[in-house]
């Protein structure tokens, strides 16, 4: 137990905490990703580089961002909702809690574990290649269903054609896009941001 | 003597490191490292402030910043100074935390990417096995500090150019990193130091540079629009919209924060560069076979120069995009470029001889290339052109 695993562990704990307990959203959203960045160092603490770095690409990077659009384009940040202050809240979340540890702690302690020699060191090459080879099907698995909901959620922005052919068109200013098609979804996205 | 002249630095460095007790000096070494990288890179933050301000007033037919020191070169520190004095305000309806800490994880990400950049040879601060990753992880970073500047300013301005800062950011990161996978397939490595050795090779004398294939060039230009874009420059500059949004997210910063928020840009601008000439331009390697002999960072830091020089120049001469042509070339032109550049580095791969991938590649790139230019710049425009007021 070094001070790394300390500091990283507090930070990891306080963040997920703070989460859970701030009122404001975007306060909420912060502390989180000040956990996930505490846990990206937990990984590269256990020499994991890889994972830590998409940790931090992939949480940091894209799930953050999701998440302020999430937020600023519904209620915005600054609703004050009641918390955490129901008892069924509370017992649901502990029970919840419980349920994900024990599973993991179970899989910890009787599920099989490979054998750890230190000369195989996780590179990206290998890590790489068992995906290419050994995990290949779990791997298009996934891609799959992120293509499916990909196109969920551009069937989803898209306008309703036929509403629009009944409303006389206003939004178009008359000499933008002349002679261009507009393109579903990507002008709301435009106007937002 | 040329062996001596590149490795100057880092004899120096061991010299120095040489003088501590054993016990201290793998502290003593890295904190070295990051002494060169905190002054060397702001301090051409601050050549390229005044260098920028000159140029800019020459291409607009003006004198520019020519008061402090000769020829005006000492201004920058007449900015700092000033901007070290002024009062720090900060609004009465901000979140005062956020306010606080926005500049600080601006500024933190941005100089941990210099970490793995290669600026000479045996110069990279930290050799990682992942160093590209690493890069672009740690750039992921900005654009939640971008959030938080703009959100807990409570202005409408600077909320605006945050989240127009934030989509662009996301739109363009997709091609900026799908361009760079190409080499990183080709050299079998995502170490930037394996990256500059796979190209430090001559043909004749011409140098085994990325960019001097074709999916090479395509990834360039992919990754040159990408990265301006990235940085926020003109002429993507439309999170800071002065003629809309006041300055953008940081509309409601002043005095030093202002200024951190400033170098941040352009050291963000300086190691996406460098990434660049690292990916495709071989980074420290001499563009000619009979060049070696000047040394290595000579020619990372010349290139550094030029392409700033060039993003200098397109910011005085190419007007600022609209919000909707923006997401247009990052979606419909950029990203479909970057997917064929790729597939064209893949068959570079396991093609054999080199005029029938030559011939492929350039094929694979320039047909898309010119269909996707076409599909942009829409039917309209292909007719003859009519000049209204000039006949």
């Amino acid at each position: 137990m070094n001070a790394a695993w300390v500091i990283l562990g507090l930070l990891t704990l306080a963040g997920a905490v703070c989460a859970m307990s701030l009122r404001n959203l975007v306060h909420c959203l912060l502390c989180l990703m000040a956990s996930f960045l505490g846990l990206a160092g937990l990984y590269l603490a256990l020499s994991a580089t890889f994972v830590a770095l998409t940790q931090v690409l992939v949480y940091l990077g894209a799930v953050s961002i999701l998440i302020v659009f999430a937020i600023l384009l519904t209620r915005g940040g600054a609703t004050l909702g009641s918390g955490l202050t129901g008892t069924m809240s509370w017992t649901a979340g502990i029970g919840t809690a419980l349920l994900v540890l024990g599973g993991l702690a179970g899989v910890v302690i009787w599920g099989p574990i490979a054998p750890t020699d230190a000369a195989s060191d996780p590179t990206v090459r290998a890590i790489g290649e068992r995906l290419m080879t050994a995990y290949v099907l779990p791997l298009e698995a996934m891609a799959l269903l992120l293509t499916g909901a990909l196109i969920g959620a551009v069937i989803l922005a898209m306008p309703d054609r036929e509403a629009a052919a009944t409303r006389p068109e206003v939004r178009e200013p008359p000499m933008a896009n002349a002679g261009k098609p507009s393109v579903p979804g990507k002008d709301e996205r435009g106007g937002e941001a | 003597m040329v062996e001596a002249a590149d490795q100057v630095f880092v004899a120096l460095k061991q010299t120095a490191v040489g003088w501590f007790p054993a016990a201290g000096q793998p502290w003593v070494s890295a904190l070295l490292t990051v002494a060169a990288i905190l002054v060397v890179f702001p301090l051409l933050f601050a050549l390229t402030t005044v260098v920028e301000r000159k140029l800019l007033g020459r291409i607009q037919n003006r004198y520019g910043p020519n008061r402090v020191g000769p020829w005006g070169f000492l201004q920058f520190a007449a900015d700092g100074i000033k901007s070290l004095t002024k009062e720090d305000v900060v609004p009465a309806a901000a979140d005062r935390v956020v306010h606080f800490l926005a500049p600080l994880a601006m500024l933190v990400p941005v100089v941990l990417a210099f970490a793995v950049l290669p600026v000479g040879r045996n110069m990279v601060a930290c050799d990682l096995d992942v160093g590209v990753l690493f890069f672009f992880a740690v750039g992921a970073g900005s654009e939640l500090a971008v959030f938080m500047a703009g959100w807990s300013s409570r202005n409408k301005y600077a909320l605006l150019g945050a989240m127009r800062a934030i989509a662009q950011m996301i739109s363009y990161e997709v091609p900026l990193i799908l361009s760079s996978l190409g080499v990183i397939v080709v050299v079998g490595s995502l170490s930037p130091v394996a990256i500059v050795e796979a190209q430090n090779q001559y043909t004749g004398w011409v140098p085994h540079w990325h960019v001097f294939t074709p999916w090479g060039l395509a990834a360039f230009l992919v990754f040159v629009i990408a990265a301006a874009a990235e940085s926020n420059r003109s002429p993507f500059d439309l999170p800071e919209g002065e003629s809309e949004l006041v300055a953008g997210y940081f509309t409601e910063y002043s005095g030093f924060k202002f200024a951190i928020f400033f170098l941040a840009e352009y050291l963000g601008m300086f190691a996406i560069a460098g990434m660049g000439i690292t990916l495709f331009l071989g980074g420290w390697t001499a563009p000619a076979s009979f060049l070696t002999w000047v040394p290595s960072w000579c020619w990372f830091f010349l290139k550094l120069g030029v392409w700033v020089l060039v993003l200098i120049w397109v910011r005085g001469t190419v007007p600022r995009l609209r919000v909707d042509q923006l997401m247009n070339l990052a979606w419909k032109f950029l990203l479909p470029l970057a997917f064929a550049a790729f597939v064209a580095a893949g068959l570079w791969l396991f093609l054999p001889t080199a005029t029938v991938r030559w011939g492929i590649a350039a094929l694979l790139v320039a047909v898309p290339y010119v269909l996707l230019a076409r599909g942009l710049t829409g039917a309209a425009r292909r007719g003859k052109r009519v000049y209204r007021w000039a006949e």
